[in-house]
């Protein structure tokens, strides 16, 4: 059974037109509409890995399924209760439940904060084991994450290198014990020799304590090491969605293979095709009906322009791609 | 192959004078760029490699103490040559530099097109007319458009301000451009646009390319030879082919571990532990020791001499005979994981 | 085992005063203001037993003779006013006033202030719009008009001085605190304390507090040096405590005898106080300074 569902969610930000140009000059306010009409679900110990471009509403998609914004529409069920309909008291239940994992270490760590006091800043701010348990968890999960407590407990932020921090927000999600972890691109400010090391531990760790994760990246080469299935966003849209290397080797939405075609291979013996692809990437302001991608798709006709259809099954089941064009291409 | 060099470095060290002792941000590196060849040098943050860079367009704070037993730019000594004449006669004109974040050394306040006509009139005495011919030949080489020149940088795309940034490095054809990080932070299809788009360049004009970055995916498209540093050395440089083929530093075998491909299922990703060093202080043993699976006894008495294997394949590693070997070992985890 | 210390209380104060010990002593002018407000706070507790005179009593000479207007001496070390009164014993008490006035006044202007920045900066919309003007139209209140009219409408009193100076100063370092937590609390790190869970009480107070910790240290010194400097010029003008002595109100008395162009030693020794203390105050807040603007620190 999924243990989170997402039903037709979207996310709109209204720019307000300044007063004089409101009242003076006519200009309406606008929307962003940065996220529109996202379905799909996250299976109990599943990896889902989220990638697109900036602006394709990925991280505004994470912050609506932790709970730190709210839906403009749309059902997010948790469990089967609705996340946006939760009262005070559940909310706070759904928050021990979910965790984040922020993408800049740098940033995410309160710098007045020393390593074990950021650790269990969680379970004191929930109340959610008297003191003397709440050590001993900080303990072991700082042992789990390779920090061991006598080295790493006292020191602050900025006494840590760049993979320590990142283990550190790592350890302060998960001594929650969540069984929903959404990471918001970890990796992507570490050094490249460091990185297969957090990663086989966020794997590890998903194993042994058993939790689902969302991955968001813009990096395909990594989402293509830790998620079983994969969903591409373009401008807000759900673009295609199938397990991972599904989408990575048989992409079937024309975004998808520009996107993968734009990844670069670390081997000079390779030559990637160039990927078929028009423009520049705009931001979701008051965008035509239709698909998004039209206007820089090689592929577009007139159909795309009037409704953009959502995910539907390619010859695979699992497979999703949402393109009018599907069957011809 | 013998073709003329563009660019000799040869023993370029740099170091700082810090309240915790001396920083040997680049120690000891040597290197050579030809003709009409691309020039990447790979490396994690803090390897030195902007340090590297910075040196050579003399860009660093007074504090830094650069040493070298030979600079020449197209047979030009460039060490003994003045600031001011550095400025002038090199800069921009024989030697120029895309910078890190380029996108952000754009002035906002002016249009872009002005920013790179008045980059022109500082080195050469032609009128403003002619010199925004020349921004317009030049959008048109970097892919923008010409009319885009009067708009004012915040009006760009980050991927057209980059554009226009190489535009500019690109103004008074330089014999050499150096390009630190020219796509980092860059979405994926932009930097694709951007990275065909110098390649574009490269088969139109006759211009040397130093490429920095950290990304190994970039390098190994871009470049024709690559060099790995680490610590502050250079550890290990070779024609693109080579390196990807026959790694030899054992920190060059441990980042081709580490780095994922979308076109390889099924890859094990192994890293590399520890962390890079912090190069305070005075050290005679290898920088990469501490981190290495495969250190002897040698490795800690005194820093590995560069050793040459081929004619542009050059390493510095004791151990280099044992390469074949030493590449199956590192393609097993259990040989990182035991080292520490 | 460490973690089970860890979360003590007095351990963790005992840390905190270590830290904030060697932020100041780490700058030499700071650690010489620190050191000059110790003398001064010593001088303050001690007044009644140090002063070797009452400050109200006529003295006579060791010939018996008046004391009127006398020069620094070995009996009189500040000299003496035209009635006689010894400068040395009032200096030391009216340090008592003065440092009493001005920790009070600042110390409360700081705690209204950062409270009310970091409320409005941290829950902005409409709670900061109320704040903020409320704040403005203290900013349009000058000084001397309304502690004239607070003073004439319940006397001369130490409350009330106190009063009308932390009613005039709070709306500073509340302005700029709040300017602080809007920049605080869009970093990262607090919307990783949301997701995990905590309050809006918890977030302000043990997040962000801490963060903008050196800021209030900066704006609470400086507090306290313009409580004196405005207590000082309130005393000048003649609406300070009439039943206790300050330093402003020494000039005070000075300019009411008439003696200004005579005794300079009447003169000196306030005036030099009030800059020495209002001077130490600014290094300490400096260290403080550098601790909340990096850029500052010296490479």
């Amino acid at each position: 059974m999924a243990i989170l569902q997402l039903k037709k969610v979207s996310r709109h930000f209204e720019i307000k037109s300044g007063f004089v140009a409101k009242r003076f000059q006519g200009q309406p306010d606008r929307k962003i509409k940065a996220v529109e009409g996202v379905n799909f679900s996250l299976e109990q110990n599943e990896v889902v890995g989220i990638a697109g471009e900036s602006g394709c509403g990925k991280s505004t998609t994470c912050m609506m399924i932790a709970g730190l914004l709210p839906p403009s529409s749309g059902e997010i069920i948790y469990d089967d209760k609705r996340i946006d309909q939760m009262g005070v008291e559940d909310l706070r239940w759904y928050r021990s439940q979910v965790q984040m994992i922020f993408q800049d270490p740098y940033e995410s760590l309160n710098p007045r904060f020393r390593v074990f006091d950021t650790v269990a800043e969680g379970p004191r701010a929930l109340k959610l084991y008297p003191e003397t348990e709440i050590a001993d968890r900080t303990e072991d999960m700082l042992k789990s994450v390779g920090l061991s407590l006598e080295k790493y407990a006292d020191r602050y932020p900025h006494e840590l290198s760049g993979g320590e921090r990142q283990r550190v927000g790592i350890a302060s999600a998960l001594v929650m014990e969540p069984r929903m972890v959404i990471a918001d691109e970890p990796l992507s400010m570490l050094d490249v020799s460091i990185r297969a090391g957090i990663l086989d531990l966020l794997k590890d760790l998903a194993k042994q304590r058993h939790f689902s994760c969302i991955y968001v990246s813009h990096d395909l080469s990594i989402l293509g090491h830790i998620a079983d299935r994969l969903m591409i966003m373009y401008l807000g849209q759900a673009m295609e969605i199938g397990p991972t290397w599904d989408v990575i080797q048989n992409p079937q939405h024309p975004y998808t293979k520009a996107l993968i075609n734009a990844v670069p291979v670390p081997d000079p013996r390779v030559r990637r095709p160039v990927p078929e692809i028009k423009g520049d990437i705009s931001r979701p302001i008051d965008p035509p009906p239709g698909c998004r991608f039209q206007s820089r798709c090689p592929h577009a006709d007139q159909t795309c322009g009037e409704n953009f259809i959502t995910l539907q099954s390619t010859a695979d089941a699992h497979h999703h791609a949402a393109c009018h064009r599907l069957k011809e291409l | 192959m013998s073709r003329n060099r563009v660019l000799r470095v040869k023993n370029l060290s740099v170091r700082y004078q810090t309240q915790k002792g001396p920083v040997h941000a680049v120690n000891d590196v040597t290197f050579d760029v030809f003709e009409n060849e691309v020039f990447g040098i790979a490396g994690e943050s803090g390897c030195g490699k902007s340090t590297l860079i910075r040196s050579l367009m003399r860009l660093l704070p007074d504090s830094a103490l650069v040493t070298a037993s030979e600079i020449t730019l197209s047979g030009q000594n460039l060490q003994s040559m003045p600031d001011k004449n550095f400025r002038e006669e090199i800069l921009w004109s024989k030697m120029s530099l895309v910078p890190q974040s380029a996108m952000n050394s754009l002035n906002p306040v002016y249009r872009v097109g002005h920013q790179v006509v008045e980059a022109i009139q500082a080195h050469r005495a032609i009128s403003k007319a002619a010199a925004r011919n020349r921004v317009a030949e030049l959008f048109d080489v970097v892919g923008l458009q010409a009319d885009l020149m009067d708009n004012y940088p915040h009006e760009f795309s980050g991927g057209m301000r980059q554009r226009a940034m190489i535009a500019m490095s690109l103004a008074l054809d330089p014999g050499l451009i150096v390009m630190d990080e020219p796509t980092t932070g860059l979405d994926v299809l932009v930097q694709e646009r951007i990275l065909r788009r110098i390649r574009e360049i490269r088969s139109q004009i006759s211009s040397s390319i130093i490429l920095i970055t950290h990304d190994i995916a970039v390098i190994a498209e871009m470049s024709d030879r690559i060099g790995v540093m680490y610590g502050g050395s250079l550890m290990e440089q070779a024609p693109a082919i080579d390196l990807f083929e026959s790694p030899c530093h054992p920190y060059t075998l441990g980042l081709k571990n580490a780095f994922p491909s979308i076109r390889n299922k099924g890859q094990e990703l192994i890293s590399i532990p520890g962390s890079p060093p912090t190069l305070i202080g005075e050290s005679s043993e290898c920088s990469f020791l501490e981190r290495c699976p495969f250190k002897a006894e040698e490795c800690s008495k005194e820093f590995p001499a560069i050793e040459k294997l081929a004619e542009f394949h050059e390493v510095r590693c004791f151990r280099h005979k044992e390469a074949p070997k030493l590449r199956e070992l590192a393609s097993n985890k259990a040989t990182w994981l035991s080292s520490n | 085992m460490a973690a089970k210390t860890r979360g003590n209380a007095l351990v963790n104060i005992k840390r905190l005063l270590q830290e904030h010990y060697q932020i100041i002593t780490s700058n030499r002018l700071s650690a010489t203001g620190l050191l000059f407000i110790v003398i001064f706070m010593v001088v303050a507790i001690f007044a009644p037993w140090i002063a070797p005179n009452d400050p109200w009593e006529m003295m006579y000479d060791s010939s018996g003779e008046f004391a009127s207007l006398r020069s620094p001496s070995w009996q009189f070390p500040l000299g003496t006013t035209h009635l006689g009164y010894d400068l040395f014993s009032q200096l030391i008490l009216a340090t008592r006033t003065t440092l009493l006035i001005g920790s009070v006044s600042g110390g409360i202007s700081i705690l209204i202030g950062a409270n009310i920045g970091l409320i409005s900066g941290y829950y902005g919309g409409k709670i900061d719009e109320v704040l903020m003007r409320f704040t403005d139209i203290l900013y349009g209140m000058p000084f001397l008009p309304f502690i004239i009219v607070l003073i004439s409408l319940f006397g001369r009193r130490l409350e009330f001085i106190i009063l009308a100076i932390v009613l005039i100063i709070w709306r500073t370092s509340a302005r700029v605190i709040r300017a602080q937590t809007i920049s605080i609390k869009q970093r990262q790190f607090i919307a990783a304390a949301k997701a995990r869970g905590c309050s809006d009480f918890r977030i302000i107070y043990r997040h962000i507090l801490p963060n903008v910790l050196p800021l209030l240290l900066l704006y609470a010194a400086f507090n306290i040096a313009w409580s004196v400097i405005t207590e000082a010029s309130a005393s000048f003008l003649g609406f300070g405590d009439g039943e206790t002595i300050s330093w402003g109100g020494m000039l005070y008395e000075l300019w009411l005898s008439g003696k200004t162009r005579v005794a300079w030693w009447w003169f000196a020794a306030p005036s030099i106080c009030i800059v020495l203390l209002v001077t130490s105050l600014v290094f300490v807040s400096r260290a403080y300074e550098e601790v909340a603007n990096p850029r500052l620190r010296k490479r």
